[in-house]
């Protein structure tokens, strides 16, 4: 058994193409890539959110960084 | 890759592709260091993460669709539908799209174009910075970096794409493709985003907010000219025989070509970089009366004017069309500044918006009746074309979509950052617990000093 369809090298590379794992799933491969890349995009509009919330309560109009 | 001089030209060009992405990391590099400069100490760190996150968002996009547009759009819409056959092997699932033996270009490839993508997105990101949400701009970074520039490319920079067959469009180094668009996009960001507080006085007049770090900034333009090298490589085939090309190239001379298939050389490049870039350095030094920022900046924009008709100008010619686009981005942007109160962090709409407009617009004259392509039928290069072209790129792909997200974003209320935050500085919390945690540690540290 061997994820990438190989499990020796004592093949003609000229009929070797792809060597990834899991080959026949680039699909859901790519379905979990962009669930991930959203994702990231809601958390951070999230935090970002709160973080703004939270520097407006902490500063005073006097107070900024020199 | 049967037969050795075949071997050799695909490992060549692998590796060539692979040092020009190396190359233009450097881009990057030099956009976060100048940006970050530009910035006031308040906002710095806030800025300088608004510049790198683009790296993975604007990655990962352009692996699930950027690289896909580029090859189904080259008609679509107006002269055709999506070309699915040639944009099937670029899909995310696409079994090219990773290790293959049988394939050693389409990543570095792919890898080259991404990098223009980071580029058309961190011009936009200069412009905008110390007033907007973080996560409002990456929307933008993703439009810009991994959907209107590439239809714009698959359209006027691809051998095949109708703007080239149809108008003679011809835009070699991109002054169009990337860097026209991107001035544009940020034009349309900012005429919603608004000025930073303070920068217009009650006149109207504009106020000169200086750079934290003005020398860094001055570097970090360096370290964008020294990566604009492996962009100019980037955009070349390196070598290619007549019978691949299949065009009107008779013979057997291999050559270099433009990414339109037509013939060109490193040499050339290499020259008309150089030329474009001094004629830039010195009309800027002159109009800006020795600005160090502006005639550094006037390098970049004398190589961006001159981009499109590099591969073709006398170095001489280069040299020339570099000054007059500096000139003509100058006068424009204290313009435009003026009138519409338009403020440009880094003045990223007139280094690359105006001067690749107009470098487009000359290059029509200068290489009027040119061929753009080696391939029959297509129409010559001429100035209606390169007119017709620039529009294209600054208004309909680059201004447009920018206007029409920013006022969505705006309206919903997440485009810009809270007045008071603007006030304290983005890295106002950052700076608390920093200032707490050296004083804690000071604290400590005296402590074990009085035993």
């Amino acid at each position: 058994m061997s994820t990438i369809g190989y499990q020796s090298w004592a093949v003609d590379l000229a009929e070797v193409g792809a060597i990834y794992p899991f080959q026949g799933h680039e699909v859901l491969m790519t379905v979990f890539g962009v669930v991930f890349w959203l994702g990231w995009h809601w958390l951070q509009f999230h935090n970002e959110n709160e973080e703004l919330k939270e520097n407006s309560k902490s500063v005073t109009n006097s107070k900024t960084i020199s | 890759m049967d037969g050795n001089l075949n071997a050799l030209t695909t490992i060549f060009t692998e590796f060539y592709y692979w040092v020009t992405v190396v190359f233009m990391f450097l881009i990057h590099v030099g956009f976060c260091l100048y940006e970050v400069s530009a910035s006031r100490r308040k906002n710095h760190m806030h800025t300088l993460m608004k510049n790198l996150m683009i790296i993975p968002l604007v990655t990962v996009t352009f692996f699930f669709f950027g690289w896909w547009i580029y090859w189904a759009f080259p008609d679509f819409p107006f002269f055709g539908g999506l070309n699915l056959a040639a944009s099937s092997a670029n899909t995310p699932w696409s079994d090219t799209m990773g290790t293959n033996l049988n394939d050693h270009i389409t990543g570095v490839f792919w890898a080259a174009f991404l990098l223009f993508s980071w580029t058309a997105a961190s011009i936009v990101s200069g412009s905008v910075i110390e007033r907007i949400r973080s996560s409002a701009f990456w929307i933008h970074a993703i439009l810009i970096g991994s959907v209107f520039w590439v239809i714009d490319a698959a359209w006027g920079w691809h051998y095949a794409g109708w703007m080239v067959r149809e108008l003679g469009y011809h835009d070699a180094y991109a002054s169009g493709v990337i860097h026209a668009i991107a001035g544009g996009y940020a034009l349309g960001v900012l005429t919603v985003l608004g000025p930073r507080i303070g920068k217009f006085d009650e006149n109207g007049a504009p106020r000169d907010i200086p750079p934290h770090n003005p020398w860094l900034l001055t570097i970090g333009i360096f370290m964008i000219y020294t990566g604009f090298w492996g962009f100019y490589a980037a955009c070349n085939v390196p070598i290619i025989s007549p019978e691949i090309i299949d065009g009107q190239i008779i013979g057997t001379t291999w050559t270099a070509t433009n990414i339109y298939l037509s013939p060109t050389s490193l040499s050339a490049i290499t020259f008309n970089f150089l030329m474009s870039l001094s004629g830039g350095l010195m009309a800027a030094y002159i109009v800006s009366k020795g600005d160090a920022f502006w005639t550094f900046s006037g390098g970049l924009a004398g190589i961006i004017t001159a981009s499109a008709g590099n591969d073709l100008y006398h170095p001489m010619q280069a040299m020339l069309i570099g000054a007059i686009g500096v000139v003509f981005a100058y006068k424009l942007h204290h313009w435009v500044e003026r009138k519409f109160k338009i403020d440009d962090a880094v003045g990223a709409v007139a280094v690359h918006g105006y001067s690749g407009f107009i470098g487009l617009v000359i290059s029509g004259f200068v290489l009027w009746g040119s061929p753009s392509s080696p391939f029959e039928g297509y129409q010559t290069i001429n100035p209606i074309g390169q007119l017709a072209g620039a529009i294209i790129m600054f208004g309909l792909l680059g201004f447009l979509p920018a206007y029409i997200v920013a006022r969505i974003q705006s309206s919903l209320g997440v485009l810009r950052i809270p007045k008071s935050v603007e006030l304290s500085g983005l890295d106002f919390l950052d700076d608390e617990l920093y200032q707490k945690s050296r004083a804690e540690i000071i604290a400590a540290e005296e402590k074990e000093l009085d035993r």
